[in-house]
Parts: C-alpha cells; structure tokens; sequence
C-alpha cells in the first residue's frame, strides 16, 4: 500500500470543538505522515479521545478540516473513512466471541466467510490470542481483551490506525511488555498511526515524534529528546521526568561574570539569558543533571538533605534549599553522593530550563553562548 | 451458607414460608374454587375441595352455563382470543414505534427530546377516564368505535410508554463506545442499530414487552367504554359472571384461572431470559 512520495497521510487543519458551550478542542492543527507513528501526549482532559474521535469521524468538528490520504472527511461517515481504532475501555462486542470482535471489519467490507477466518486466525496469531478465540470478552483477561481490540483494529489492515491509551487497562508487566512489542507491529502493518497516552514513557517509547495536548490545543510537536531537553513551557515540563523536574524561583541578574541567579542566596552562572533579566523566572532543573560537589565549588548551591531513596539502578535524594525549596536529586547507584545533612549541588548550565514565571513559556537562551 | 446455624435456619424457613403463604393464599383458594360448584362454594362451613367438578370450566369453554336458575349463554372464549389478540397486537405495534424512538432519545439529542419524552410518559399519569368521554365521541364520529384497530392504537397509551422509557434506560447503558467500534469498523447506522444496539437492549426490549403485555391484558376501562360484547376481553367479560340470580363464583374462579394462565406462562419463561440478560453486561469500564 504506498502512498505517493510523502503525503501527508492526515492532516488536521485549524479544527474546533465545543460540548455544551465549553470549548475542548481548540485550533488543533497537525500532520501525520504516511507510515509514521505520532503519540498524542496530554494530561486527561487535554482533549485526547474527542480528537481520535474527530479524526474516526464518530463526532464533528464545528469548525476545521480533517484530511485523509488527500481525502476531506466532511461528511463522510465513520465506516466510510478506512479507520482501525483500539478504544481504552476496549469496548469490545459483549456479544460475540473474540473471532466474531475481530472479524467484525472484515465482514463489514464483504469477505468470503474463508477469508475472513483465515485472516482472523492470522492477527490471532500474531497477537496470541487464538486459544481464546471463541470465548465471550467477558471470560477473557484484561490482557487478552486488550489484544482483541488491537486485534480487531489491525484486521482489515486499515490506513490510519487510532489507538485510544489502549495500555491504559492492563497490568504492569503486560504493559511492558506490549510496549515492546507494539513498535515493531505497528511498523509491519505500515499505517499512519495516531498513538494517545497519558504515560511519559509509553509516549517516549512509542513514537519518533510527540505532539503534547494541554489546554485543549497541541502545545508541542517534537521527538522524544526535543521535547524532554526543550520542553516549551512549564507544564510539558512537569509532565515528562520521573523524578519530576525541580523548579525554583528565580530573578536572573547582571553582574561581572555575566548573567547570574541566586540558590539558597549563592550566585550561579547562566550566561545567555539576556532576555530574562530582571523578570521573574523559574529555573528547571532536571533531577539528574543535578551533581554533588564539595564545598565552595563555583557555581554551585548549598542544600540540606532531607531522605534518600534507593531505587536500585540509581538514587533519589530529596533536599531543600535554604530558601525553603525542595530539590530532587537522581544519581546513578554507583555514583557516590551525599547521604544526609549540608550538601552542594552543582548544575550544567546547558541542561538549566528557565521559563518565564507569568506565560510558563520556555526563554531561549542566546545562541552563540549554548555551545559555551 | 454452611455457617448457618439450625435455628437460623428454621425462621429463615418460615419467614419464607408465611410470604410464600400471604402471596400463594389468594391464587390457591381461587385454583380450588375452580373445581367447585357455587353450592359448595357457599356452604357453610366452607369444605374445601370436597367434590371437585370440571362444571366450571365445561361451561366456559362450551359457552353455556348451567347455573341454579337455569342456564347462561357466554363468550368466554371469545373474550379469552380478544384479550390475546389485543394484548399482543398492542405490544408488537408498541415495540415497533417505541423501540427505534427509545434509541433515538438515548443517542440523538436533539431539540426539544427531553420535552417529547416527558409528554408521552405523562400519558401514565392522566387518570384514564379523563381521556375517555371526548375519545368515545371522536371515535364514534371517525367510526373507530368498537373496533380492533381503535382499541389497539388507545392502548398504546398503556405500552407506547412503558417500552419507550424502560428500553431508552437500556441503550443509555450500552456504552457508546462499542458502537462507535462497530461503526468505524465499517458498518453503516443500520447495521449497528441492528447488530449491536438491538441484540443488547434485548433483556430490556423483552422485559418491557412482557410488562406492556401484562398492563394491556389487566386493562379494563378502555375496552369497557370502548368496546361492545364481541371485542370484549375477558376483564370486562368476567362482568357476565354477575347475574340476576347472584354471582357465579366458581365460573369467576376459573375464568380467572384461564386469563392468568398466558400471563402466567409468559413470565416464568421470561424470568430465566431475563435473568440471563443480566450477566450479559459483562463489560469493562
């Protein structure tokens, strides 16, 4: 199934979406290449669902177009549009078996009752799940209703494959593993796919690029790095990281050694930032660009140790500033570091993300200084 | 269960055992009745079961009643195919109507839904007579009076509700996201109306057909007012048992026990659909 060099295989253009008076979409616009897979990141509520929703044409835009392999959906039905999606609820047919749940794109594009079984017995294959196949949703595990779903989303080979935070209902060690697993199927069946999570990692490992929702639009479209190292503002910020990234208050300075703020009252050097000058700014620093060095380190910062947790492959220290504010700090295991009261920190200033406090909005540094 | 003890055991016993008797009582006493003639019914002290006699139900079936003061020409047969007739033409001609407008008010919201649907459950709450005086006379002038059709479209005032508003509960249940599937699966609004909606609601849609049944069955005012002695079903029929020699209560009796026979019938075997309807939504949320 090739496309023509590279058409944009979905496209979103300026959509809007109001329920009830309260807007939930507003302004999307985004393009989703032909064979790629884009995750759709957001806090719940961002407007995830009603966007899948939009694309699989089961509600309308009130204003905006949807474009599908050079197709406008206005108008066009849902069964008409070509579409697999996996829902998070499953919503399986609670009256049919699992083969009849799969088989259910098949039938609806008129296949010879062979091919059908043939086909279904073929994704069963692949997705583990042809020993359950005649049994009822009802009687199978959340895991096997997960794969059911993707199953019946994947049968008819579809072109653009929507799938709802399918992980969402099953257990950890399922999801671990389907996270491995799903990249490679999903490239066999060379679909455009729109992936929706609300889990950091699930989207870094799922996509080579993020479009991050928040406030009812998409606020970032970016790889997994851009948007980890780069976030665009205070909020995607918070959202990727585990430890979340540490924020602190700040009023970046001019002084002799260029721009300069203040931790637990020490001067640090973050040159570049001209445009911040005495603006109130919050500085993020990502818990593992975080080091312990000794005493009277320049650019460094003084903290109290409050608890350290071991979480085998590294360590989560938590210490407060003598401002008052608290920091985490992640270190590989075999990394020695302080364990309990006065510490130092030192930070790179390349990592060093300052925002503006009143827009939440990242400040870019000045180019020519980042390489220093 | 096993952790009962005998004491426990005995008065939940007989807890069970006074409600099964409070209930049964009435439906036992008019079973007996059933095969008695009125003499032994009267007699004093009552001597239940004594000299059991089919008299009762010969009658009805037959047509002639042969009571003290001679004999009773009935159509107790008739009025038994009447009540069928109108009782199960009402509820198909109700479920028709109210199955597809139950789906439309779960799914479709649209101007004005919530009005419509209020307006037609309404017609519960009117006292039935209240409808009845200006009925009679437009039905006398377009000539509706005293027929199938007029009697089975008054019912609907009975059915039409009942259906719409328990159905409308049961596809407000199916989520909506297992349509969705099925739609973006390929298949048009038709099919999944037909393929999922329907075969879902079923326990609803048969509940609610059961229960119209039942309602429209026990009717008596509308086919009292409405109806004359060959569209009679068997409620207004039973009046006949009342006579100038007094009132005929072992034909009562059976007569009652023939009109409950079908009711009776239908539930015990919708009871076991039903409750196998209940395990149905079995479904992750």
């Amino acid at each position: 199934m090739q496309l023509r060099g590279n058409a944009m295989s979905l496209q979103l253009k300026n959509i809007k979406k109001n329920f009830k008076g309260i807007t939930v979409i507003d302004g999307v616009t985004l393009s989703v290449e032909s064979g790629e897979t884009l995750v759709l990141f957001g806090p719940s509520g961002a407007g995830k669902t009603v966007l899948l929703r939009l694309i699989a044409g089961v509600i309308e835009p009130d204003m905006g177009e949807i474009w599908i392999n050079g197709q406008i959906m206005a108008g066009v039905e849902p069964e008409e549009r070509g579409i697999g999606m996996a829902f998070q609820n499953f919503a399986l047919f609670p009256h049919m078996d699992a083969a009849q749940n799969i088989a259910a794109p098949l039938t609806a594009r008129r296949q010879s009752r062979t091919d059908v079984a043939s086909t279904v017995e073929k994704i069963a294959k692949l997705l583990k799940i042809e020993h359950v196949l005649h049994h009822k949703p009802k009687e199978l595990s959340n895991g096997q209703k997960q794969r059911t779903s993707l199953a019946r989303a994947l049968s008819a080979e579809p072109s653009v494959l929507l799938l709802d935070d399918p992980l969402r209902n099953v257990d950890a060690k399922l999801r671990f593993e389907m996270r491995l697993e799903l990249p490679r199927l999903l490239k066999d069946q060379n679909a455009t796919v729109i992936y929706v999570t609300q889990d950091y990692k699930e989207a870094m490992a799922m996509g080579r690029r993020i479009a991050v929702m928040g406030n009812h639009g998409i606020q970032q479209v970016g790889t997994p790095a851009d948007i980890y190292l780069r976030p665009a503002n205070l909020e995607i910020a918070r959202l990727f990281g585990d430890p979340v990234i540490n924020l602190v208050n700040v009023r970046p300075e001019s002084s002799p050694s260029g721009i300069t703020v203040h931790i637990s009252g020490m001067p640090i050097t973050l040159n570049g930032f001209e445009v911040a000058i005495g603006r109130d700014c919050i500085l993020g620093l990502r818990p593992e660009s975080l080091q312990f060095v000794p005493e009277n380190t320049t650019d460094a910062f003084a903290v109290d140790i409050e608890t350290e947790s071991p979480l085998n492959e590294k360590i989560v220290t938590l210490a407060i500033t003598l401002s008052g504010e608290e920091i985490m700090v992640s270190r590989p295991a075999n990394i020695s570091g302080a364990a309990s009261g006065r510490a130092w920190l030192s930070i790179m200033p390349s990592n060093a993300l300052l925002f503006d406090k009143v827009t939440g909005n990242l400040l870019k540094p000045n180019l020519m200084d980042v390489s220093a | 269960m096993n952790t009962m003890s005998t004491v426990e055991r005995i008065l939940r016993g007989g807890a069970i055992l006074s409600v099964c008797i409070f209930f049964m009582f009435p439906i036992v006493w008019i079973f007996g009745m059933s095969f008695q003639t009125n003499e032994t019914i009267l007699r004093v002290p009552p001597s239940f079961l004594s000299e059991p006699t089919l008299v009762n139900y010969k009658g009805l079936i037959s047509g002639q009643l042969e009571t003290s003061a001679g004999g009773l020409k009935v159509d107790f047969m008739g009025n038994l195919f009447n009540s069928l007739f109108l009782s199960t033409t009402s509820v198909i001609v109700a479920l028709i109507l109210g199955v597809p407008a139950a789906y439309a008010f779960a799914r479709l919201k649209f101007r004005g839904s919530e009005d419509i649907a209020f307006t037609l459950l309404s017609f519960r709450f009117a006292p039935p007579l209240l409808v009845l005086l200006p009925l009679t006379i437009y039905f006398q002038q377009i000539g509706l009076a005293n027929t199938y059709v007029g009697l089975i479209w008054v019912y609907q005032l009975i059915c039409l509700p009942l259906i719409l508003w328990i159905v409308r509960g049961y596809f407000e249940d199916i989520s909506a996201d297992v349509e969705y599937a099925y739609r973006i699966a390929g298949h048009n609004f038709w099919a999944t109306f037909r393929s999922i909606a329907l075969p879902l609601a079923g326990p609803g849609i048969a509940a609610a057909g059961l229960l119209a049944f039942i309602f429209a069955w026990n009717n008596f005012v509308f086919a009292l007012v409405l109806a004359s002695a060959d569209k009679q079903p068997v409620t207004v029929g039973a009046l006949a048992f009342i006579t100038a020699s007094g009132i005929q209560y072992g034909q009562v009796a059976a007569g009652i026990v023939l009109s409950i026979t079908p009711t009776f019938v239908l539930a015990l075997y919708a009871q076991r659909y039903l409750v196998e309807g209940l395990s149905l939504g079995a479904v992750k949320g």
